[in-house]
């Protein structure tokens, strides 16, 4: 064991620091299922912001039209690490709705790849 | 506030579904240029803060760890109608990054492995992870201006010792004609690699 295992302030916390103060200290999504494209929509009703940060401010006013974790992650510029801690809080005070790709763990089927494939076709 | 149950209703009918399409090859192979010469906007750019000492293994929850990097990820967005959009995830280029490939990965459509022929070497790994997991992938060869002799697929399935099936499509990723038809031929192939329909 050296000193580095105790040693928080050492070159590599820098980029540390502003996301735990975003998330609250928690590294772990309420909804760490949340895929890079997933999409999230705010919710009409999500109006009342007391107790939100800037950031989660942020996703509700770009998620009036559907945009994915990885588009959110960008435009707010945070890592997606962060995004999703704090799409997962929206989520809990009912402030935006999620829909994930269409098949999360396995590959799309027939209908949806040939309605993929007609689309590239058409571009 | 009383009806915030048909107000979610109301904002998941917005929500298009989603797929994804992983561009992945060594560093400097042209990932980003082709993501960028098919999306409908400037590719974004994000990034994912990992654990050094995870070494592939840990997933992200590591990132307390002590030692921290940051990977970006760039990717582009197809719109393909108001209920269906493509999103283009060119993958990090290190080898050691495998376990955000498999995020990536996970329920993706497929891969388009693209090699530079002056650098076969790079896109091994690549060529590898996706045959390992029987992800459906099509090789692109980039054709940079630099490279002194153009070799037949054929060559290029023999040096990096890629499966029969696999298509292999020249290309140049700088292109969006040329992006597009690879785009294509890995959702055809992707089709064929689906179990047969059951007959009736």
């Amino acid at each position: 064991m050296t000193g580095d295992e105790t040693q928080w302030f050492d070159e590599a916390a820098g980029p540390l620091v502003r996301p735990y103060a975003m998330t609250g200290g928690r590294t772990r999504p309420g909804a760490a299922w949340l895929d890079v494209a997933t999409q999230v929509v705010t919710v009409p009703s999500a109006s009342e912001r007391l107790g939100l940060g800037p950031e989660h401010q942020a996703i509700l006013d770009l998620c009036h039209r559907a945009l994915s974790v990885a588009e959110l992650a960008s435009y707010v510029n945070v890592p997606l690490v962060v995004i999703k801690v704090l799409i997962s809080d929206l989520m809990d005070r009912g402030d935006v709705v999620v829909r994930p790709p269409a098949q999360a763990l396995q590959a799309p089927g027939r209908d949806l790849l040939q309605a993929v494939l007609d689309g590239v076709r058409a571009l | 506030m009383v009806s915030v149950p048909s107000d979610q209703r109301q904002a998941a009918a917005l929500a298009p579904e989603s797929v994804k399409i992983l561009v992945a090859g060594g560093f400097g192979v042209g990932k980003t240029t082709m993501v960028a010469s098919v999306s409908e906007i400037p590719p974004l750019s994000t990034e994912e803060l990992l654990t050094e000492a995870s070494d592939g293994i840990d997933d992200l929850a590591g990132i307390e760890g002590k030692t921290t990097t940051t990977v970006a990820l760039d990717f582009g967005r197809i719109t393909i109608s108001p209920k269906l959009v493509m999103y283009l995830f060119g993958t990090p280029g290190q080898d050691r990054f495998w376990f955000m490939w498999d995020e990536l990965a996970r329920g993706a459509i497929g891969a388009i492995v693209l090699i530079d022929t002056r650098r076969l070497d790079a896109s091994f790994a690549a060529i590898d992870f996706f045959e390992r997991r029987e992800i459906p992938f099509v090789v692109g060869i980039n054709h940079f201006d630099g490279a002194e002799h153009r070799y037949e697929p054929e060559e290029i399935r023999t040096a990096l010792a890629i499966s029969p099936g696999i298509p292999i499509v020249p290309c140049d990723a700088r292109k969006r004609d040329a992006s597009k038809l690879i785009l294509i031929r890995l959702i055809e192939h992707a089709m064929s690699r689906l179990p047969a329909q059951a007959s009736a």
